[in-house]
């Protein structure tokens, strides 16, 4: 980054909230009528009851757990890497935390609405959370289900706060430079942030805290989500393979988020002198790792099963590789892997247009492995006379598109109440010590800021 | 800072404010000590302790033993999990308000400030100074190379 006042900064980054575009109207216009329509779609699903849904006998999980399970993965974006990378200290970080932390509070909100939609009577959501009832019966401890409430919970309520601490500093400076109404909220939302020495220094601790605090929650909860199906018998889910390969999937698609969240801010909010190209870069080579992670995982299961040779299977494998849920495999495989990994592990092809497209690839295939994970196992569990298929219905299709048109309004809001790149960081960058290695380093040797 | 020092004003009625953090500066070490770190262990054993009682009791002890069909009542791993995830909910809990708290968050009453802090400008400040020293204080300032030398009215400040 050239090198920038404080006052530049402060102007460049504030741009955002200053007013609203017609085509920003538009868009958001746009994104909300999906989101409407979902809204729609549920009410008529709550109306005529969950038949009018596609799952049914024996496939009861569809298109709402593969969401599930796909917006929880996507939401390790955030607090998970921007937590390692404040812990490791990664200079380059600052223009990114705060990007990938409002992924995973939206992601895990709306990743957490799909069982309560999934539930047919979604008023009685409430039976999951645990305590006495007039009912007599405590919810069920030893099911992984009740585990997945406690910990998106945790997750949730940690990545909040991660999200939300930081802010404080930015809602003062916004408090700072706004006149009339806009002072009095945003006076209001800083709840008296002044920047005294001993509030900067608890804010870091706190900080420190709660990314070491914040790692582990976040791979439990992708654990968690993966024993909801590795605690069931069924083919291909009874696998102690299931909690890391999940993990290693939703950090692949959460960078893979990020990067397509990056790519739509630097343009539409013009932000091409903070999110640089070596953010892409830098995001590039670990979804390149990724990448690889994630094809040696599913190596790992699928040879573990071709060697086993268990009948029931070997039925739901044979599907996959070359029955019927054939053309997704291929294209899960192609999208996570044929298509990222010539991009990535190319330097001259890692560039933002480079890593978006991969970006966009791996975000589909990962949708993809999840519903091939979850449909075929069900659709073809043991004794042939209890096969079966699932086809989504308008219904579901339309709540999922909803869903990520939510994500897209969502972002769109929030870049116009706060700034999405974290101001105090990015100049408290400006003045860090430099790096005991750099005197002796060559300029191109070191990480650029 | 060194010039308040020599001037024997009190560390503890000089306040520093800025727009980001200086870690590299001697204000920043001031005031560093706090308990934030084992309030959040603290609060992780509460939450832990907590959820293993909610998953205890409810298996065994209340409304009535949960059939298991020969497992064992109180099944560890569930137990276990439950109780993890409740530790680290206390601990981030625990640490958020212990922010709050140590920052004297929320208020929202006067206090020394200047919105000129969030142009870049570092507000040093002295509370409360006795009438006799404030001169000297300013001339202090000054001598330092301060840009503005103010004087508030706002409750507890200079």
């Amino acid at each position: 980054m050239a090198a920038k006042t404080p006052e530049q900064i402060n102007e460049d980054l504030m741009r955002p909230l200053a007013g609203v575009s017609a085509s920003y109207l538009i868009v958001l216009a746009c994104f909300l009528t999906i989101v409407i329509a979902g809204f729609a779609a549920f009410g008529w699903q709550i109306y005529h009851g969950i038949g009018v849904a596609g799952i049914r006998r024996p496939v009861f999980w569809g298109f709402y757990i593969t969401n599930f399970v796909f917006w929880i993965g996507l939401s390790h974006a955030g607090t998970l890497i921007s937590a390692i990378l404040r812990l490791a200290n990664a200079t380059w970080r600052r223009p990114v935390t705060r990007c990938a932390e409002v992924i995973t509070v939206f992601a895990l909100s709306i990743g957490a609405m799909f069982p309560i939609i999934h539930l047919g009577r979604s008023w009685l959501f409430f039976w999951l959370v645990p305590y006495p009832s007039e009912r007599g019966i405590w919810p069920n401890i030893h099911s992984p289900l009740l585990w997945d409430f406690f910990a998106i919970s945790t997750y949730l309520l940690g990545s909040g706060t991660f999200l939300l601490l930081p802010i404080l500093p930015d809602l003062a400076l916004v408090r700072d430079l706004a006149t009339g109404l806009r002072k009095k909220i945003y006076t209001v939302l800083a709840i008296g942030w002044r920047g005294t020495s001993r509030q900067w220094h608890r804010l870091e601790t706190a900080m420190h805290i709660m990314a070491i605090a914040v790692i582990p929650v976040a791979v439990s909860v992708h654990s968690i989500v993966s024993w909801d199906f590795a605690m069931a018998p069924v083919p291909m889910w009874h696998s102690t393979i299931f909690a890391p390969y999940f993990v290693a999937g939703a950090i692949f698609s959460g960078i893979a988020a990020l990067i397509i969240a990056m790519a739509f801010l630097r343009k539409f909010l013009h932000l091409e002198e903070y999110l640089l190209p070596i953010h892409f870069e830098n995001l590039g080579k670990l979804l390149l790792v990724m990448s690889l992670l994630w094809v040696y995982f599913v190596f790992a299961e699928r040879l573990t099963t071709w060697y086993g040779n268990e009948r029931s299977e070997m039925a739901v494998f044979w599907l996959t590789q070359r029955g019927s849920y054939s053309p997704l495999f291929w294209t899960m495989v192609t999208c996570n892997f044929l298509i990222p990994f010539p991009i990535l592990a190319i330097k001259k092809l890692r560039t933002i247009t480079g890593t978006f497209i991969a970006s966009v690839g791996v975000v589909i295939g990962m949708w993809l492995e999840r519903f091939l994970i979850i449909v075929p196992a069900l659709s073809h569990k043991y004794l042939p006379y209890s096969w079966g298929t699932y086809r989504p219905t308008w219904v579901e299709i339309t709540i999922t598109a909803a869903t990520f048109a939510a994500m897209a309004v969502l972002y769109m809001l929030l870049s116009k109440f706060i700034p999405i790149i974290s101001v105090w960081e990015l100049k408290a960058g400006l003045h860090e010590k430099p790096h005991p290695l750099r005197a002796v380093a060559q300029p191109d040797q070191v990480g650029a800021d | 800072m060194n010039a308040l020092h020599r001037a024997s004003v009190s560390p503890k009625r000089i306040v520093v404010i800025s727009a980001e953090p200086f870690d590299e500066y001697s204000f920043s070490k001031m005031d560093q000590a706090t308990p934030m770190r084992w309030l959040a262990v603290c609060g992780g054993i509460v939450g832990g302790t907590l959820g293993f009682l909610l998953a205890r009791l409810t298996q065994e002890g209340y409304p009535y033993p949960l059939t298991t069909g020969g497992m064992p009542i109180l099944a560890p791993w569930p137990t276990g999990i439950v109780t993890y995830e409740l530790t680290m909910m206390g601990a981030v809990l625990t640490t958020a308000i212990a922010l709050l708290v140590t920052s004297r968050l929320p208020n929202w009453k006067p206090k020394l400030y200047d919105p000129e802090v969030s142009k870049g400008k570092i507000l040093i400040g002295v509370l409360e100074p006795s009438d006799a020293a404030r001169a000297e204080i300013e001339d202090c300032l000054r001598g330092a190379g301060a840009e503005q030398v103010k004087a508030t009215d706002r409750p507890g400040a200079s």
